[in-house]
């Protein structure tokens, strides 16, 4: 059975959905989360799936914020582009086309043909590809590829104000992730059109409101980290059709099952929960509750500074001394053992002797006060 | 996150409690605080929606903005907010206490109170700091005019959002953080980060959490539901309905808010507390004279030379803060126990009459042996402190195993009057139980920083301030694109400024308002331990 007949039947009856810069960047948040790889590589719907299994999440955006991102990037592209070209620095002469009219089928064609021989010009909603876990992945950029001196610069138009040189660094590193996105599929089709793929510049341009008003402003992002860290996860989930080859013959998570057999389908490909993945995965809330008790649900810092032990139960286990650790556990369970002997005697009301308290004594939720007050004396 | 504070996390996982993270409160809990839920619309830079303040918990305010991308309607939210909020700070000027600077050779005023605002999370003061910076430049004469109280309000929330990133300070509190300095939760930080999800782990626990997950937000940010099922057809049909709405969202949080003050207010208070309020007062105090002397707004950004003099503020008020929270809290000290910057021991044998006669006159220096079954993770010739007697230091003469643990031999020099006879109870005796710590309260100085008019070429040479004259700026901000310091392709903002030359500059330079001046003066103030006078050598092992 070919893949992409497999991942059909993965889907189901769904309508596949199509992949973004956003998903990509998400996908590389989490690269060793198998379940997303998978479902992300079938194309399923994973919103609807969360509701199906009873877990839904608010992944929606507010009509106020797209209504300003529209009317910005509208009085950018206005009267030919006036105001972008200025913000660019740009020649008023310069070739301004938009492909976004075009039926999907020739516009990549088109797409490949203006790039290829694009000297100077404005290129709107090219359609680009890049190369996901596997498939060809279509990518509908909203973006302009801006060709000069025969090199081509990714423009991202954002709406997020940058005031006095400073915007929120969220909002900054994922566009920063896309326009990375968008450069290295850019950089692809250059390759296969046997140019040279540095002619795709690694520094980006926002242009985003200055200020409070709308008056745009452009910066130039250097996204060479970002685009290391992409192709190196993209290599990784590569893997992914040695992963949907192993799943069980028949399995699909059409969301016109039952919600049982649905959760059952889903028990069949590892999540990787993190609370990061709480705004980034329409799926997180499922994972969660799937993931509670482990010390990941806590978060990568507080699994870290529990030595790496995966269950929190394992962890009070260890730390009461109730179980033997295992060998490579030795080190984290004496730290285990040591902090919850200092926590128990700093909360416990009676100031005890040194190391006389028993281990794994509960812990009381209540406040003692500050330790024997030792008067401060006076300077030497 | 600390190896203590994970495990308090992993313990309320495992009962469904929020578990203590403190025994003492760490931060200032004001008698009458003014609380303050901002909203803002989603998309907009910063743009008001709406706000319930107040200080009395049975009488929240509501101010909402029925249009929020009317520029009037902006301002005269920020207008009623001033009127609130400036009214509030300025009840507090009114008693000053004097406060002997100088070793005692002079004297300066501090206001006895200063104000405290509380927001739910740290986004909320985010808001503030930029509605702050977008008002406090409005000029209010000409053709944008604004009421004089609007940019009055902006240096107001300018500074109290600069107070807000002084680790330890409490003009500006927000709830989620000073929550979490005293709780652990059986969630993840981010999860905490939702205030109404937090405080139902620490009221009631992980199910009444979990329920709590799909409440009102806490604000600013809206939640895009609301925002497009309620919000956005009441805007377009300017519906009289609108505040009533924005109460009724509002008041689940504003009720969180009082309950978390009532729930910090009955955990006793740590002791250095007060140390940091006075800090904040002098904060208080000095910003009130700059505004009264006329002192121009908050720059923009500060410059090279007054960057690096507030980081070096906020280095030390850090590690200030970190000392006095070990020191009031033994289990924040537990911390530095587990990680070997701290141990917990008896002393087994004292020699409080020890004078070292060995220098040019004879100094009483104590000796001390620690008894200790912790990891002892210091060398020789270190200097600790307990947090029982803060202004004596005890200097390591060695360190031998013994038993199950190691024996800990400590030369002791202050904090036990001035004569060659130890006062009664200044040096521990044989059988107390102690905690020595290599942290110390002792005042670090910072390194010198050159004038700003002497700012190196480095780092951009001496800031030239682009005089906006008498402020008739443009009504928003002229904000240059710097993310990466890289400009504008093609256009080179940073450059044409600096075309005029040094010359005019020096005076907006030197005449910043340095708000946190205040900061230095206490830091100096604090220092009242002087150094060992003599540092006695000798082998140690016994007790002579």
């Amino acid at each position: 059975m070919g893949h992409s007949t497999r991942l059909d039947e993965l889907r189901g009856s769904g309508r596949a959905k199509r992949h973004n810069a956003r998903t990509i960047a998400a996908l590389t948040g989490n690269p060793g989360c198998n379940r997303r790889a998978v479902l992300d590589a079938a194309g399923i719907d994973k919103q609807k799936l969360a509701e199906r299994v009873g877990f839904p999440g608010s992944f929606g955006q507010s009509r106020f914020a797209l209504s300003r991102g529209n009317a910005f990037e509208a009085m950018l592209k206005s009267d030919d582009c006036a105001l972008l070209r200025e913000v660019l620095a740009a020649d008023a002469g310069l070739d301004y086309q938009d492909l976004g009219a075009d039926s999907l089928g020739d516009r990549h064609q088109r797409t490949v043909k203006v790039l290829a021989d694009a000297r100077s010009a404005l290129i709107d909603h090219p359609l680009l590809t890049l190369e996901v876990a596997g498939q060809t992945v279509y990518l509908e950029p909203d973006l302009i590829a801006y060709a000069h001196h025969g090199r081509l610069q990714v423009v991202e138009i954002k709406s997020f104000a940058i005031i006095d040189g400073q915007a929120e660094s969220a909002k900054v590193s994922g566009a920063a992730v896309q326009a990375a996105v968008y450069v290295l599929a850019l950089r692809d089709l250059l390759e296969r059109l046997g140019q040279d793929p540095s002619l795709v510049s690694h520094e980006v341009v926002l242009v985003c409101p200055a200020g409070f008003s709308m008056r745009p402003t452009a910066v130039v992002l250097d996204v060479r980290k970002q685009l290391s860290t992409l192709r190196r996860q993209l290599s990784r989930l590569a893997s992914v059709t040695d992963l949907i080859d192993e799943l069980p013959a028949g399995l699909t998570f059409d969301t016109a099952l039952e919600p049982a057999d649905l959760a059952a389908a889903l028990s069949h490909v590892e999540a990787r929960y993190a609370p990061e993945c709480l705004s980034a995965c329409e799926l997180s809330v499922y994972c969660r509750s799937e993931a509670g008790g482990s010390t990941a649900a806590l978060g990568r810092s507080v699994r870290e500074s529990l030595g790496g032990i995966a269950s929190v139960g394992e962890v009070l286990a260890l730390a009461e001394g109730r179980r033997e650790p295992a060998e490579d556990q030795a080190e984290a369970a004496a730290m285990l053992q040591a902090a919850l002997r200092l926590r128990s005697e700093a909360l416990s009301p009676v100031p005890p002797g040194a190391g006389d308290l028993p281990a794994g004594a509960p812990v009381a939720v209540s406040v003692v006060p500050p330790g024997a007050p030792g008067a401060p004396g006076a300077a030497s | 996150m600390s190896t203590l504070t994970a495990l308090a996390r992993a313990q309320a996982a495992a009962t469904g409690r929020a578990q203590p993270i403190a025994t003492v409160r760490h931060m200032h809990v004001h008698d009458h605080p003014l609380v303050l839920i901002p909203l803002v619309m989603a998309g907009e830079a910063n743009a008001p929606l709406a706000a319930m303040i107040g200080t009395d918990p049975g009488r929240p305010r509501l101010l909402a903005v029925a249009q929020p991308r009317n520029r009037d309607e902006r301002f005269a939210f920020a207008a009623d907010l001033a009127e609130i909020l400036v009214e509030y700070a300025g009840s507090f000027t009114t008693d000053t206490e004097d406060v002997a600077v100088d070793r005692g050779k002079d004297v300066r005023q501090r206001y006895v109170d200063a104000p405290q605002i509380w927001v739910p999370n740290p986004a909320g003061v985010d808001f503030l700091r930029l509605f702050g910076r977008s008002t406090r430049f409005l000029k209010t004469e000409g053709e944008y005019a604004v009421p004089p109280a609007v940019p009055l309000l902006g240096r107001w929330l300018t500074f109290f959002a600069n107070t807000a990133e002084v680790p330890g300070s409490s003009l500006l509190v927000n709830a989620v953080q000073s929550l979490g300095l005293h709780w652990a939760t059986g969630q993840s930080s981010a999860e905490d980060a939702q205030f109404g999800v937090q405080l139902a782990w620490i009221e009631s626990g992980a199910a009444a959490a979990r329920a709590a997950e799909n409440g009102p937000v806490a604000g600013p940010a809206t939640d895009p539901e609301f925002d497009n099922r309620v919000l956005a057809p009441l805007i377009e049909r300017q519906a009289p309905e609108l505040p009533q709405v924005l109460q009724d969202l509002l008041l689940p949080t504003w009720e969180r808010m009082w309950r978390t003050l009532a729930l910090l207010r009955r955990m006793p208070v740590g002791e250095r507390v007060s140390l940091r309020w006075d800090l904040d007062r002098d904060a208080f105090t000095s910003f009130v004279q700059n505004l009264a002397e006329g002192g121009p707004p908050q720059p923009r950004r500060d410059g090279a030379v007054a960057a690096a003099a507030r980081l070096q503020r906020l280095e030390n008020a850090a590690a200030r803060y970190a000392v006095q929270r070990a020191f009031d809290d033994p289990l924040v000290l537990a911390e530095y126990r587990l990680s070997g910057a701290a141990f917990a021991g008896v002393v087994t044998l004292a020699n409080p009459d020890r004078v070292d006669d060995s220098g040019r006159r004879p100094v009483l220096r104590p000796r001390i042996m620690v008894h200790t079954t912790e990891p002892v993770r210091v060398e020789p010739g270190t200097s600790l402190t307990s947090p029982a007697r803060p202004a004596q230091k005890a200097r390591v003469v060695s360190i031998s195993p013994a038993g199950d643990g190691s024996d800990v031999l400590l030369e002791l020099s202050g904090g036990m009057g001035r004569k060659l006879v130890a006062e009664p109870g200044s040096v521990p005796t044989v059988g107390e139980r102690l905690v020595l710590t290599t942290l110390s309260e002792a005042y670090r100085p910072g390194g010198a920083l050159p004038d700003a008019s002497e700012t190196p070429w480095t780092h951009g040479g001496p800031p030239v301030y682009t005089d906006p004259g008498p402020p008739t700026g443009r009504p928003e901000g002229s904000g240059s694109s710097d993310l990466q310091g890289s400009g504008s392709p093609g256009r080179q903002d940073g450059l044409g400024s600096s075309a005029q030359g040094p010359g005019s500059s020096d005076l907006r330079g030197s005449g910043q308002p340095d708000q946190q001046q205040g900061y230095v003066v206490a830091a100096v103030r604090g220092d009242l331990q002087q150094p060992g006078a003599q540092l006695v050598g000798g082998p140690g092992g016994v007790l002579p």
